[in-house]
């Protein structure tokens, strides 16, 4: 990916005021790329689901792993196809088997499938503690209409390192 | 009754009731971190208002974004709506959605298919 097509990259500490600078930031670059109001609003949708999965689901790397490791990275980019919304941090190991499989679920379903997911686990689902309900990524699957393209490599003795790549055309 | 008015920030809507009219309307962005302490003031007063003496009320919909905590937060203010509406008052819902905003048009198609009111789909320029 060359470095010119980079519309906004971050590692550090998630706050709410960054989260919202973020938001900012791309929505101006996407102004002045004279972007179409349906792109802007998805790029907008998922950014908010994806800084905000960020900032609910932090768990800091080990201690001894050094103190300037960063908490989290966000990256934008902008290619020939579209956009890449792209994220990155760190997860307990006991947590990677249930996000995996929530992913390669909403993977394997096509866009009508993952609408009627969307709709069930809204009518059904119970709202998690931080308000999630386990919606958001299904709602980012389903705005973006491609699959997620995501990884863990293992960090240390029971963390792993989550990327997740959110393309948006 | 009390009624309800609560200024919109760039991250939660406005919510507004007009006796007059009886027409409560949400307008603008709903994308709070919180979104249950946001919501929770408004599910106060459509609770009060079931067991009120108003007569009906129409809710306009208007929002430009929301995020998927405000998503279920929105379901129960339209359950309330239901339960408003099992008390014999008359509740009208309408749905609006930006032209080219297939997304909310089918956010608004979800609710439609999983609260027993009709809503009104109402195509507009911009919100």
């Amino acid at each position: 990916m060359e470095k010119k097509n980079i519309m906004l990259s971050f590692k550090g500490e998630m706050s709410t005021d960054l989260l919202t600078s973020i938001l900012q930031i791309i929505e101006n670059k996407l102004d002045r790329f004279g972007e179409s109001s349906k792109v802007k609003k998805r790029m907008f949708n998922i950014m908010v689901e994806c800084l905000q999965n960020l900032h609910h689901h932090i768990t800091q790397p080990a201690k001894d792993a050094g103190k300037d490791m960063p908490s989290v990275i966000v990256m934008v980019a902008k290619n020939l196809t579209g956009y890449s919304i792209i994220t990155g941090n760190f997860v307990e190991d006991k947590e990677v088997g249930d996000l995996k499989n929530r992913l390669e679920e909403i993977n394997s379903m096509n866009s009508e499938e993952v609408k009627q997911l969307y709709k069930s686990v809204l009518a059904e689902g119970k709202m998690s503690e931080k308000g999630g309900g386990g919606l958001g990524m299904i709602d980012i699957a389903r705005k973006s209409g491609e699959k997620l393209d995501f990884g863990f490599i293992p960090f240390g003795e029971d963390k792993s390192f989550f990327s997740l790549n959110v393309k948006v055309k | 009754m009390d009624s309800i008015n609560i200024e919109g920030t760039p991250k939660t809507p406005t919510v507004k009731f007009d006796e007059q009219s009886g027409v409560l309307v949400i307008r603008g962005r709903s994308i709070p971190e919180n979104s249950i302490d946001f919501y929770k003031p408004l599910n106060d007063w459509l609770d009060a208002y079931a067991e009120g003496d108003g007569q009906g009320l129409t809710l306009n919909m208007e929002l430009e974004y929301f995020n998927t905590s405000s998503s279920k937060c929105i379901l129960d203010v339209f359950k309330k709506l239901e339960n408003i509406s099992k008390q014999g008052k008359r509740v009208a819902v309408k749905w609006h959605y930006e032209e080219d905003d297939e997304d909310m048009l089918e956010a608004g198609e979800d609710y439609d298919a999983i609260i027993d009111i009709e809503f009104e789909m109402v195509k507009v320029e911009e919100i």
